[in-house]
């Protein structure tokens, strides 16, 4: 198994006439997901990368059997996307999209999740998973030729890709990879993906990767130190020299009212007894040695 | 988009809180004039844009108009944080009996508003936090349901005020009023700290803090106007960087940074740390970026006077090498060329290219970005 996507995830672009849409869309092609078509409201009729495009998300889903999408509609547009994709019946939506306005995302999330409905981002990479040939996202493919037994959730995009590429190169294939997303609320979080690797039979590990701003990983670091996950965890903290008050690059990646530091965080995960790497690319040797033990 | 105290209190006073008599100055003569109409003691507040400006030396009490004048000009130009203090808050000084805490911010873990009350404030609001958390209550508020009655009764007896009292209702209005900012305004926070009990029984916020989300302000033109006008909280090759395209923080070390994604950037001056250097900066070119935007960036670290190597680290997936390298040799065509050592590690899309490009510059592709940090941090101490 993978993590929520799997062999029958069918995959539609919302925004596939877009610059990013109709590129990315092409990559999912290549990469082997089950991408079935597109929605652009007013471009109806027309086909990229081979792929249908509908007006409106219902008429897609109704033509092509979809039960996932992926958002790359510009923010000002974006939440209503994922309104229009939650009540066509998708259950999993991916927003990419960076810079929607937060009290948005707050609201769509609810709405999707009072729905039943899994949110990945926004601002994120996505999702991709090796063993299913599926990628619902922005990552590079190449990195993601070898299926394995790892899982890998993360705040970072670019980060996702850097610590992947040396897991790879150490002999260890990945399960799914997922970039939560960078901004301060996103639909499902570094907690809720990890807690959702840890059921999943068919990963060992799970490389967890955060950064500065919020609590999500001292309150991963809680559950561990509890008892909630058995499985093996190697962390890896981005912002240790970031100061405070600044927001680094992502809305979400800043320390404020003294808390969010990527030390505190370091400090937690540890103290909860998950190894943390110092560098990106002491992760793999720390994911081996969980894996013997 | 960080409000001045000024703006925030405007904003509160809009929606029907009382707020200390008071007007912004920009001259030590508006200060004195001010403090006159006034015609009781004056604080003097500088108006800049980051926490604990009165351990620095921003706040002032004056007896009288001269003394405010005088204490003004010592105040202009004085720099807090990095940030020069331009706009100067006069308002009218209030004794007060008892100091608060209220703030209002979007929680991460519950994705609803949340409210922090305690009925002890003031300046070491972070020590309190830490020491002793059970003083601060959380209510918390659905974003579809919105702020209800029992919310609002839950915070202003936590502030310990008497129900059925004129505080009760100042209090409450206050409340309120936070809400409406932060919901209306699309606020990451709404703060009041402290929010007092003056000696004559009136409950003030006696300052006020506002964030608004950034990606919000093009529902706000008015908002989007000032902060055009005024950018209050960046230094000035931030304030380049956010019209070239890329995210710039200005840190304090030697060592140049660029990556791609913030995640990678921030891990690449860890790195430069972890190696015994100090990055001089974090400057992240973003997704996908041209050779003229990593032209502009490496220009801008070229020109910078602390900036004695660079170390640029990237992770091509949408980013590609051979818009990177071109946008190198670009940069370094339009400065002349450098005595600044550049270290580049790249990985990804177009690889091999980007490396025949730069090695026509002399310039080597590192593997591994542990040893190309290395060689940053070397490169920095000739």
């Amino acid at each position: 198994m993978t993590i929520l996507v799997g062999p029958n995830t069918r995959v539609i672009v919302q925004g596939i006439t877009g610059k990013e849409g109709s590129f990315h869309a092409q990559r999912m092609l290549e990469y082997g997901t089950k991408v079935v078509g597109g929605v652009t409201p007013g471009k109806g009729g027309a086909t990229v990368a081979g792929l249908p495009v509908f007006d409106t998300v219902e008429e897609a889903v109704k033509a092509t059997g979809a039960n996932a999408s992926v958002v790359f509609v510009p923010a000002k547009f974006a939440a209503e996307a994922v309104y229009e994709a939650v009540d066509a019946g998708i259950q999993l939506v991916v927003v990419i999209t960076e810079h929607i306005p937060i009290h948005e995302t707050l609201r769509f999330v609810s709405y999707a999740k009072a729905r039943g409905v899994s949110i990945i981002g926004p601002n994120c990479p996505g999702i991709v998973a090796p063993p299913v040939k599926a990628k619902l996202g922005i990552m590079p493919n190449n990195i993601y030729q070898t299926p394995g037994r790892i899982g890998v959730v993360s705040r970072s995009g670019t980060l996702t890709y850097e610590i992947s590429y040396q897991l790879v190169r150490a002999g260890l294939g990945i399960n799914t990879a997922v970039g939560v997303g960078g901004d301060p609320i996103v639909g499902t979080d570094l907690v809720e993906a990890t807690l959702m690797m840890a059921k999943d039979p068919d990963i060992d590990a799970i490389v967890v990767i955060g950064e500065v701003g919020g609590d999500a990983e001292e309150r991963l670091a809680k559950l561990y130190a509890e008892g909630a996950i058995k499985k093996p965890l190697v962390g890896y903290v981005a912002g240790r020299t970031a100061p405070p008050e600044k927001r680094m690059g992502h809305a979400g990646a800043i320390v404020m009212l003294g808390s969010g530091d990527a030390n505190g965080k370091v400090k937690a995960l540890r103290e909860a007894g998950i190894p943390v790497a110092d560098t990106p690319m002491e992760v793999p040797q720390l994911v081996l040695k969980a894996l013997k033990k | 988009m960080k409000l001045y105290e000024y703006e925030a209190k405007e904003i509160l006073a809009k929606y029907g809180v009382k707020i200390p008599r008071g007007r912004l100055a920009l001259t030590p003569e508006e200060v004195r004039k001010i403090a006159e109409e006034i015609g009781k003691p004056v604080v003097l507040k500088a108006q800049v844009t980051v926490a604990g400006r009165g351990k620095a030396g921003g706040i002032k009490v004056a007896k009288t108009p001269e003394e405010a004048e005088a204490l003004a000009r010592q105040m202009f130009g004085m720099t807090i944080k990095g940030l020069v203090v331009k706009k100067i808050y006069v308002t009218e000084y209030q004794e007060v009996e008892r100091e608060m805490y209220l703030s209002l911010i979007i929680d991460r873990a519950t994705r609803r508003y949340l409210f922090l009350a305690s009925p002890v404030g003031g300046i070491d609001i972070e020590e309190i936090a830490k020491k002793e958390p059970e003083k601060i209550k959380r209510v918390y508020v659905d974003p579809f349901e919105g702020l209800r009655d029992f919310h609002v009764r839950a915070i202003v007896s936590w502030l310990a005020i008497k129900p059925g009292t004129p505080q009760w209702d100042q209090a409450a209005s206050i409340v309120r009023a936070m809400y409406r900012a932060m919901t209306e305004l699309e606020a990451e926070l709404v703060e009041s700290n402290p929010l007092a009990v003056t000696k004559t029984g009136e409950v003030v916020p006696l300052d006020a803090r506002i964030i608004v989300d950034d990606n919000s302000l093009f529902k706000h033109p008015d908002l989007e106007k000032a902060y055009e006008e005024d950018p209050r909280d960046v230094t000035e090759f931030e304030r380049y960087a956010q019209k070239i395209g890329f995210n710039y923080v200005e840190l304090d070390g030697d060592v140049g940074i660029i990556g791609n994604g913030a995640g990678l950037t921030m891990s690449t001056m860890d790195l430069v740390y972890h190696f015994g250097g100090r990055p001089a900066n974090f400057l992240d070119i973003g997704g996908g970026a041209s050779r003229d935007v990593v032209k502009e960036a490496l220009k801008v670290l070229l020109r910078h006077p602390r900036v004695k190597s660079i170390f640029i680290n990237i992770f091509g997936g949408i980013t590609r090498a051979d818009e990177v390298a071109a946008g190198i040799e670009a940069a370094l065509a339009e400065t002349g060329g450098t005595n600044k050592k550049i270290i580049v590690r790249m990985k990804g899309t177009n690889e091999e290219l980007g490396r025949q490009m730069l090695a026509k510059l002399g310039i080597p592709l590192y593997e591994n970005a542990e040893e190309a940090a290395q060689k940053a941090v070397e490169a920095a101490r000739l």
